[in-house]
């Protein structure tokens, strides 16, 4: 099965909004985490990062964000030529609340959307606004619950909301499908999808779920610490490159 | 004070009687203001998971008072201060910066300050006992420009409260999240670490370093057991520290304990009490 796809992402940026990084490396703690990494990722796009653990694709969406200093360079480009910082809504990997965490999703959504301190009395005006947020991920019936007793599919959802306000130019989510089940998976799939025709934003996301990216990726990026292979989903699943990485190279140490 | 004196002289305890017994109302005074404190930073002390960090900050102000007793300051209270909040940002940074689990780099802090401490106390072949009364505090010998300075602390903290409490809830949940939305999440931690330095020194000589970390951790420990939601969770903390404090100090007028101690008693009667509740309602 295969979606809607934006048909003109073609190569360059003609026109359209592009975040574009060239050449991009990071050491963290002496060791070269990303090397040589290029590409573009347009609007409208949803683009997939896979790759082995520690192949660099959490540094990669730290160094997006602006947390890692880093060589080469990372250029946003708007589709009116403005180039100034685009917004990221960023969805984190799962951070982990504990079961009794007294944190409801009210406080832990209006903590990150306004200044109104979360433990004076609620104004009717704030609630409104955070339920309006938590609609737009089909989240409102959530609002109340506490963090620490959500699925991993009504957690990603809050968190999809939260990385939704304000509207951002790039969203980037780490690892959304891991931790969530087959039917929040299909719901989070199909949500990414809707978000993306009505808002025209850019979609980066990495995954270790091979079987659904032919669903939603417009491209897919091999990564391990440089980029490998970069193009649709089936070209990427079926090159040498892939296999090597997930089959072939097991029990053989790290590849030269 | 008069005003306060003329408040607390209606009250039906022998020890309310006009006239008499200043240091227990006095006393009365100040838990009623170091408890909500206390009671405020709880929450997030338990919440941001520095229970112990608080505890090794205790230990640091115990440093700077044995440096500043060396030195002959007047009130080596200002040295402390000073030490544990040097403590606390340096501890931010390295914890921060190095990758170190928090609660290693909290141990190596703790035990060097308490070995420094030591180490000054006894040079010279110093005798240890003139810091015993840091050990256990004492309430009772609170005056009232120290209890002005703590109302005046209690006020900052509530005002820091006000602006950083949902920043300082976030850099806690998810670092990486809150520096995504602009959130120096840096700073907001070194800003609470040093408002916890402060309100532990400040108050240790009258709470006591054995048990002024209890103080920090109980109340919102408790609440915890209880809160559904940040509003819940506050309110709870305060007013079980209050309550405590209150009770604490009754408890040791007419029994003759340490009032730190027995304070400290009443917040972990409370905490099993919230511990059983949990247990029946989930």
């Amino acid at each position: 099965m295969r979606v809607r796809k934006h048909e003109q992402s073609g190569p360059g940026c003609a026109g359209a909004c592009c975040l574009r990084i060239e050449d991009l490396g990071v050491r963290l703690g002496g060791e070269e985490v990303l090397r040589h990494v290029s590409f573009h990722l347009h609007c409208g796009e949803i683009v997939a990062l896979i790759g082995p653990n520690g192949a660099g694709k959490s540094s990669l969406f730290r160094t997006i964000l602006g947390q890692t200093a880093h060589t080469g360079s990372i250029r946003f480009q708007r589709a009116d030529g403005d180039k100034t910082r685009p917004l990221i809504g960023y969805v984190p990997q799962s951070p982990v609340f504990d079961r009794g965490d007294p944190v409801s999703v009210f406080d832990f959504f209006s903590a990150a959307i306004s200044t109104w301190p979360v433990f004076l009395p609620t104004p009717a005006k704030l609630r409104g606004r955070v339920e309006g947020c938590l609609e737009r991920v089909h989240a409102d019936g959530l609002i109340d619950k506490r963090m620490g007793a959500l699925s991993g599919g009504e957690l990603q959802r809050v968190l999809l909301a939260l990385a939704l306000e304000p509207l951002p130019h790039i969203l980037m989510l780490d690892e959304p499908l891991s931790g969530v089940d087959i039917d929040g998976e299909q719901q989070l799939l199909d949500m990414l999808d809707e978000i993306r025709m009505k808002y025209d934003l850019s979609i980066l996301l990495s995954t270790h779920d091979f079987a659904t990216l032919d669903q939603y990726a417009d491209k897919v990026i091999l990564l391990k610490n440089q980029v490998l292979r970069t193009g649709t989903p089936e070209e990427v699943l079926g090159s040498e490159e892939f296999r090597s990485v997930f089959h072939l190279d097991l029990g053989r140490g790290k590849r030269a | 004070m008069s005003f306060w004196y003329a408040i607390v002289d209606l009250l039906p305890f022998e020890w309310a009687q006009p006239g008499s017994m200043f240091f227990m109302k006095n006393a009365l005074l100040a838990v009623l203001v170091i408890s909500p404190l206390f009671g405020l930073l709880s929450t997030m002390v338990v919440e941001s998971r520095m229970s112990f960090f608080s505890d090794a900050l205790g230990h640091s102000a115990f440093t700077g008072i044995a440096i500043g007793a060396l030195c002959g300051l007047a009130d080596p209270m200002w040295s402390a201060v000073a030490l544990s909040l040097a403590f606390a940002l340096l501890f931010t940074y390295v914890r921060r910066n190095s990758g170190i689990a928090s609660d290693t780099v909290i141990g190596v802090f703790s035990s060097t300050a308490v070995a420094l401490g030591i180490f000054i106390a006894t040079l010279d072949g110093g005798s240890f006992t003139k810091f015993n009364s840091l050990l256990i505090g004492d309430i009772l010998s609170v005056e009232p420009g120290k209890i002005a300075l703590l109302a005046c602390i209690l006020l900052a903290a509530a005002a820091l409260w006000v602006c950083c409490f949902n920043q300082l809830m976030l850099s806690s949940v998810h670092p990486a999240l809150a520096n995504s939305r602009g959130i120096g999440v840096f700073w907001q931690e070194a800003v609470f670490s040093a408002a916890i330095a402060v309100v532990v020194t400040v108050s240790m000589t009258w709470v006591g370093l054995l048990v002024i970390n209890s103080l920090l951790v109980l109340p919102g420990a408790a609440a915890r057991n209880l809160a559904r939601n940040m509003r819940q969770y506050n309110l709870l903390s305060v007013l079980g520290a209050i309550a405590a404090g209150i009770g604490g100090l009754m408890t040791s007028y007419y029994i003759g304990a340490s009032a730190g101690a027995s304070i400290t008693l009443y917040l972990a009667g409370w905490f099993l009490v919230s511990f059983l509740l949990r247990k029946r309602r989930v």
